[in-house]
């Protein structure tokens, strides 16, 4: 559930970190949360913060720096997989949280509360809430979230990782008649439109389980394989015949 | 002109492809030129509870005020447009019903609900909304959020912590900052828009936005800018169709024409004879 690093040597574990806290320190020093005993690492080299489900690493002006993935940065947001290295250690953050939620726990909006909406009185010790300023984070002060009191009222369980795209038939029409004949236009977006808005439109669509043909506006209706169409879509098969206002165009799929 | 004929309005909602409830609650009031969309929250029927109230509150709040008097008239005590007052006091109110809904029954506790209004009057447009909700405007070939997101996620782009690119994969998205209801007081923010005819003004919740990309919800609106009502059924369809992981609710008003407030005497004494 919670997001880790794992710290490595030349392909030997050494230790697995939990990112349980807002705020883990990497440094050579001993008060770091992640120690790594190398004259190559800076007394305090880097930070993560974690806020909620995301974690983001920041180069505290180490003197030797640091790369994600091969390449040096200051700020990174950290992605699951992504490889640390400072010197010769690496680091593997690790974050299978999409892997592991629910589907029906998806999306699911939660309140946050801003210290502006806060009626309670504010705390006195800096510190003792979450709040922080992004400029502080520049600096490599204990850091949380851009100045925003974190108090989410359930636990979250959400992620919002775009599902993979499903493999999608490729299709096109072509133009049978007029100046244009022969012409293809291939359907690679959701929406292809035919005609100008505001005088006569006919949208094709693309959808998981096919291509559909609509009227949108205009006093041509067109007409598939000599059918005139009314106002609903209809799914296009292989090798239909499209007539709109004198033009005859062909659908059919590719590949 | 008058507002009904000034404006087409076409509002529906989806439970979504996954979500058993739908938490969404729209309304629209054509004869004020009002249209608002909430995304409620909270446990078992709470948010459907939380999105029901503003919504219902916010009409009342709002509507019969105006059969009354002129959107234009200046509030003496603040100085600002009666439609403005009108839509701030509307959140505010809808704020306390809810907050004592659930401060007085144990399964509405915690519920809120996100926000967001249009209020149409004299060429202009008012515009308020509390959380993620939001308003686009298509104007041209252009479509523009004209609400900025009050959720973590916004904030973390505003201060640069993380990229607009990196926010489409952050798991953060569906936190809000400001919600109606969870508190005893809420900030609505309110801006004043100029409107043009051939405008169209979407309202959707995150269900929508998350699911489809802005560029995607363009070239819907302005393809399907003749047929409202197909347009709004294609966002919809879109966004199950990507997966539909939230409920989807969408408004669309397009302005036909302009829709000026009379402001002489001969004029008032033209609309109220045509009355």
């Amino acid at each position: 559930m919670t997001a880790k690093l794992i710290l490595s040597l030349d392909g030997t574990l050494i230790q697995e970190y939990l990112l349980s806290k807002e705020h883990t320190t990497i440094g050579r020093k001993a008060h770091n949360d992640i120690v790594i005993d190398n004259l190559a690492v800076s007394s305090e080299h880097a930070a993560v913060v974690t806020i909620l489900h995301d974690s983001f690493l920041e180069d505290l002006n180490s003197t030797n720096g640091l790369t994600v993935n091969g390449v040096s940065t200051r700020k990174h947001f950290l992605q699951n997989n992504d490889l640390i290295e400072i010197g010769k250690y690496q680091l593997r953050y690790l974050n299978d949280q999409v892997s592991k939620t629910n589907a029906a726990d998806f999306e699911k909006t939660m309140i946050m509360r801003a210290p502006v909406l806060a009626v309670q009185p504010p705390a006195d010790k800096p510190g003792d809430t979450g709040v922080f300023h992004t400029a502080d984070l520049q600096a490599g002060k204990p850091a949380a979230t851009p100045e925003v009191e974190i108090n989410p009222v359930k636990p979250v369980l959400s992620a919002a990782a775009q599902p993979a795209p499903p493999a999608v038939q490729r299709a096109a029409i072509q133009l049978l008649n007029g100046p244009n004949a022969g012409k293809e236009l291939e359907l690679v977006k959701g929406l292809t439109t035919l005609g100008k808005p505001g005088v006569q439109v006919v949208v094709l669509t693309r959808r998981p389980h096919g291509f559909f043909i609509t009227h949108v506006e205009g006093a041509n209706f067109p007409s598939v394989n000599g059918q005139l169409m009314d106002g609903k879509p209809l799914q296009l098969n292989d090798h239909d015949l499209i007539e709109l206002a004198g033009v005859k165009m062909e659908f059919y799929l590719k590949g | 002109m008058k507002l009904e004929d000034a404006l087409e309005i076409v509002a529906q909602t989806h439970s979504g492809m996954v979500r058993a409830h739908n938490e969404d609650s729209i309304a629209t009031d054509a004869a004020c030129g009002l249209v608002v969309l909430a995304d409620g929250m909270g446990g078992y029927n709470a948010g459907e509870v939380a999105s029901g109230i503003a919504v219902s509150v916010m009409v009342t709040e709002v509507a019969p005020p105006l059969k009354e008097s002129s959107p234009i008239r200046r509030d003496e005590a603040s100085g600002e447009e009666l439609a403005v007052v009108l839509l701030n006091n509307s959140i505010h109110r809808a704020n306390e019903s809810i907050y004592q809904a659930s401060q007085s029954q144990a399964q509405y506790a915690g519920m809120g609900t996100t926000v967001v209004a249009a209020l149409f009057y004299d060429n202009r447009v008012a515009v308020g909304h509390v959380g993620d909700s939001r308003l686009y405007r298509l104007r041209g070939e252009t479509l523009e959020p004209i609400t900025r997101d009050h959720s973590l996620l916004q904030e973390q782009i505003d201060s640069g912590v993380i990229s607009i690119e990196q926010a489409r994969h952050s798991q953060n998205r569906n936190l809000v900052t400001r919600a109606v209801g969870i508190d005893a007081e809420v900030i609505p923010e309110i801006h004043v828009h100029d409107v043009q005819p051939g405008d169209i003004y979407l309202l959707c919740s995150d269900g929508l936005n998350d699911m489809v990309e802005d560029d995607d919800i363009r070239s819907i609106v302005y393809a399907m800018q003749g047929n409202l009502a197909l347009a709004a059924e294609q966002l919809i369809q879109t966004a199950n169709d990507n997966g539909g992981r939230d409920n989807v609710s969408v408004i669309l008003v397009k302005v036909k024409q302009s829709f000026a407030q009379p402001r002489s005497f001969l004029a008032r004494l033209l609309n109220w004879l045509k009355k």
